[in-house]
């Protein structure tokens, strides 16, 4: 399919973000690292791919992508509170790449973190996420670096076409520069629109702070703390329930519940 | 003999000047077009050469007078010449004999001059360029001398047929030869290249400088011009700075071919002392290299410390900071520069090395996205939150929430309105803005502050080359400002006090602003502030350079300081002079390492007079100062000595809170 064997296509899912302190529309972190990742594999010729409203406030924020060295960015027109799988999925259908790279959640609006599953199933393509590196693309097998929790790291095969997503493990977005941005193309296609009916029925309120847990430190000296602080955690004081019915199973909760003064 | 070959080697030289001077022009003329009045400025190039430019000049009293003796003598004995041996006027009865006396004494005022020219070129100071530079004292004599010698049996002080005869013959052809090699350097050299390339590049620089209103009129007054120039953003096809030495105006270029190369501006910039890889004299002549075509390796002065000279090169098209690899400049030079204004002020040639370092930074920063370090976090967060912390912009008054500071928003207007400056979101600055308030309030001063209203005047972005965002902040803010009614703007940040005085305009922001210790002192001589007597110990001041290089207030604080009783401690480089904290130009943010710290050399000038006690103006001084460690002195801003000297005046009490309801409604 691709001319050349070493060269490969990417397309990257971009998102207009929100800036978590004041609110403002920007490039949602995940996804610029996602570009980010595109951009550095060798060989790829990326695309942006845009689903949602078109306004001045996300043109903006969508520049802050074409800013990092692109000349293009395609924009499928979606309403608000459309669901924008079916569009995505059949944009990337009609010309699949091999790659597509995705932030773990967007910024603004549901931000569950589904849409790649979403997409990787409509596909049928698998998916890797948490990426932190991809190492090398060879025949259609991606060999990719995922991220684990405390540093840890997990060398992956996969073929090709896959979805990949980043979060924080990914390296940091470029800079966006303003004269790139202002002169890349944004265009705009249309796809069918598909209302996402739930979201619909449901009542979105802000959110509030969650308490957090107090932490009690019973280390007594720096370098227990240290220890405490860089330990793997280790299930240590739990049970492992197996075979049990519902009820002993929810009796074993409460009592959890009622130890850790959740519940009195 | 002579007679025969005088003529022809003087207008040979002249003519070969000319087409030098047409070929020069074509070098600068590769510049971006920029109009300033021709004939005006040619018309004032007089005054700024002999009033301005000699200011300078005359700050090192042996250099000026020798220049006035080598450059008046060699102007004058270039002129006559022309006339006396050119065109054969000396032999006229009448003129002729005083014109070759006046000829005989300019050119002896030009070989005392160029005896002196000689004296310091026998152990040069390192600021000095070598190479060319290093024969010019022998090129200087023997002009003069050649010229003197020449007029000798014009005036009739040797007989006419001294020249005459077999040992005459080779007398006058050596003297011939003398007069070529004066003429080669002196008018062939003016615009071929070469260390009389000054001369002319200078004047021509002087009459067409693209800031005119840096200097000063027969009206009096200092003429002073510091504000950068706005980028035309409202055109999509307008470049965005400067990639290519031919991206410059066509007088920058000119003004960059008239360096002299002394080397002032190499001795009084902060970064080259902390080693770090900028010497504006190397870039000045790194863009005359980019102007012409080649390689650095003619380059003969102290180099960008720690990389070599002769491994740069650039042509006119060619980019100066390559994406990747070398080119003519490497980013980490432009990005070392604080943006002191020390070598602008030093430069006897007027030339404006900031301007040209925010330009190439401007294109580095728009066009590659390449700001080092923390620059682009920086810049992200004054798109996202209009200050460079990131902090949340609701929080820019949890300083003040016990002061009880009067809103814009509420009182509409206010004979003060005071600027509280990103310091706002510092802890330190905040004792700073405290004090302030403190002073405000004893001197019943009508002021009032915008609050969460206000952003970050953009000047960090604007010096990190980010006109963009400098531009978004300084519309916002000026459509902020127009909202309400005010006399003047206070602030304590001589950076914001830059920025809204000398940069808003060009964008449709006038306002008279005041630093505060400018404020203070007025306060102070309208009687409205007491001070008790200062019983601490001694103290210093450090001209912040965004208030005195580039707002020319260095008396303020100083009077300040003096109604409180104190005697300032002045150290070595004070006033105009004075050494940078190392906090401007973003230099904090793009952190460009050297051998030392720039604040830390600053501390030690504090050190070495014995004061306790150093008074800033400038949230940035402070905090650089404050990082400095094992420091001899205290910190601390003009509003802190201030606050704490203040007194109850006898006839007002001081129980000024402003009028203020005693119910006020509450908005959660």
């Amino acid at each position: 399919m691709q001319p050349d064997s070493r060269e490969i296509e990417v397309a990257v899912l971009v998102s207009v973000g929100r800036h978590p302190v004041t609110g403002r529309a920007r490039r949602a972190d995940q996804d610029a690292r996602g570009v980010e990742v595109a951009l550095t594999l060798p060989g790829a010729r990326v695309r942006l791919l845009h689903a949602g409203p078109a306004d001045d406030g996300s043109e903006e924020a969508l520049r802050g992508y074409l800013g990092m060295g692109l000349d293009r960015l395609t924009r499928v027109e979606q309403p608000e509170g459309a669901d924008v799988v079916p569009a995505l999925a059949q944009r990337l259908a009609a010309a699949p790449p091999q790659l597509v790279i995705a932030g773990s959640r967007a910024e603004r609006g549901e931000g569950s973190g589904l849409l790649p599953y979403a997409l990787a199933e409509y596909l049928g393509w698998p998916l890797v996420n948490g990426l932190a590196e991809v190492e090398g693309i060879e025949n259609g097998v991606a060999t990719l670096l995922q991220a684990l929790p405390r540093g840890q790291r997990r060398r992956l095969q996969v073929r090709l076409p896959a979805i990949i997503t980043v979060d924080g493990a990914a390296p940091m977005a470029r800079q966006s520069a303003f004269g790139p941005a202002r002169r890349a193309r944004l265009e705009s296609c249309a796809e069918v629109a598909v209302m996402d009916k739930a979201l619909g029925e449901w009542t979105l309120m802000p959110a509030r702070k969650r308490p957090k847990r107090l932490k009690i430190i019973k280390a007594g000296s720096a370098r227990d703390r240290f220890k405490a602080a860089a330990a793997k955690a280790e299930g240590g004081g739990g049970q492992l329930l197996t075979d049990v019915t519902p009820e002993q199973g929810a009796e074993a909760i409460l009592k959890l519940l009622k130890e850790e003064g959740v519940l009195r | 003999m002579l007679d025969t070959l005088l003529p022809i080697l003087i207008f040979t030289a002249l003519a070969l000047a000319v087409i030098g001077a047409w070929r020069r022009n074509r070098l600068w003329r590769q510049g971006r077009p920029s109009s300033v009045p021709i004939l005006k400025g040619l018309a004032a190039m007089p005054r700024r050469y002999l009033v301005d430019l000699h200011h300078v000049v005359a700050r090192d009293k042996v250099m000026s007078n020798t220049h006035v003796a080598t450059a008046g003598g060699f102007v004058a004995a270039a002129v006559l010449m022309i006339l006396v041996h050119g065109l054969g006027m000396g032999s006229s009865e009448v003129l002729g004999g005083v014109l070759g006396w006046v000829l005989l004494a300019a050119s002896a005022t030009m070989f005392v001059g160029s005896l002196f020219v000689a004296k310091r070129r026998r152990n040069p100071p390192a600021r000095l360029s070598k190479g060319p530079w290093n024969r010019l004292w022998k090129s200087l004599m023997a002009f003069s001398l050649g010229v003197f010698l020449i007029t000798l049996p014009t005036v009739g002080l040797l007989p006419e047929g001294f020249l005459e005869g077999s040992g005459g013959w080779i007398l006058a052809l050596g003297l011939a030869a003398v007069v070529a090699w004066g003429l080669g350097e002196m008018i062939v050299g003016m615009t071929w290249g070469g260390p009389m390339k000054h001369a002319f590049a200078g004047a021509l620089h002087l009459a067409f400088h693209r800031r005119p209103e840096r200097f000063s009129t027969k009206a009096g007054g200092e003429g002073r011009s510091t504000g950068l120039k706005a980028l035309n953003l409202d055109d999509v096809d307008a470049p965005l700075g400067v990639e290519k030495p031919a991206d410059f105006t066509w007088n920058q270029l000119l003004g960059f071919d008239a360096c002299v190369q002394c080397g002032r501006c190499e001795a009084v910039c902060p970064a080259f002392a902390a080693g770090q890889p900028l010497n504006p004299k190397k870039l000045i002549q790194d863009m005359v290299v980019g102007m012409a075509g080649g390689s650095d390796a003619g380059y003969a002065g102290s180099p960008y410390p720690g990389k070599p000279v002769g491994e740069h090169q650039g042509s006119p098209q060619g980019p100066i900071v390559a994406r990747q690899g070398q080119a003519l400049v490497d980013a980490e030079t432009l990005w070392s520069c604080t943006t002191c204004r020390a070598c602008v002020e030093e430069c006897p040639m007027m030339i404006e090395h900031v301007d040209a370092i925010v330009d190439m930074r401007r294109f580095l920063t728009l066009e590659h996205g390449n700001t080092p370090n923390k620059g682009a976090e920086v810049l992200g967060n004054l798109i996202a939150t209009d200050n460079p912390g990131g902090f949340d912009p609701g929080s820019r008054l949890h300083w003040a929430a016990d002061l009880d500071l009067p809103l814009m928003a509420d009182v509409k207007q206010a004979e003060v309105l005071l600027w509280l400056g990103d310091g706002a979101f510092d802890m330190r600055n905040q004792r700073t803005l405290r004090a302030l308030v403190k002073v405000l309030r004893a001197a019943e001063v009508d002021f009032a502050v915008l609050g969460n209203e206000e952003r970050d005047s953009g000047d960090v972005a604007r010096r990190l080359g980010d006109e963009a965002t400098f531009q978004s902040l300084a519309k916002r803010n000026i459509a902020t400002l127009a909202k309400y009614r005010f006399q003047r703007i206070v602030t304590c940040d001589p950076h914001s006090f830059h920025v809204l005085g000398n940069e808003y305009g060009e964008l449709g922001g006038d306002y008279e602003v005041r630093h505060h210790s400018t404020f203070i002192a007025e306060l102070y001589d309208t009687d409205r502030l007491t001070f008790s007597p200062w019983k601490g110990g001694s103290v210093t001041y450090h001209d912040p350079c965004y208030l005195g290089r580039y707002n020319g207030e260095y008396e303020a604080p100083r009077r300040v300081l003096r109604a409180l009783g104190i005697q300032v401690a002045e150290m070595e480089r004070s006033g105009s002079r004075s050494r940078c904290c190392g906090g401007g130009g973003g230099a904090p943010i793009t952190d460009i390492p050297g051998k030392q710290r720039i604040p830390d050399m600053r501390m030690n000038d504090v050190k070495e007079t014995g004061a306790e006690l150093v008074a800033v103006g400038c949230p940035q001084c402070t905090a650089m100062f404050e990082g400095v460690v094992d420091a001899s002195a205290e910190v601390r801003d003009i509003a802190e000595f201030v606050a704490d000297a203040l007194v109850d005046r006898p006839a007002a009490p001081v129980e000024s809170r402003p009028r203020r309801p005693a119910v006020e409604e509450f908005c959660p």
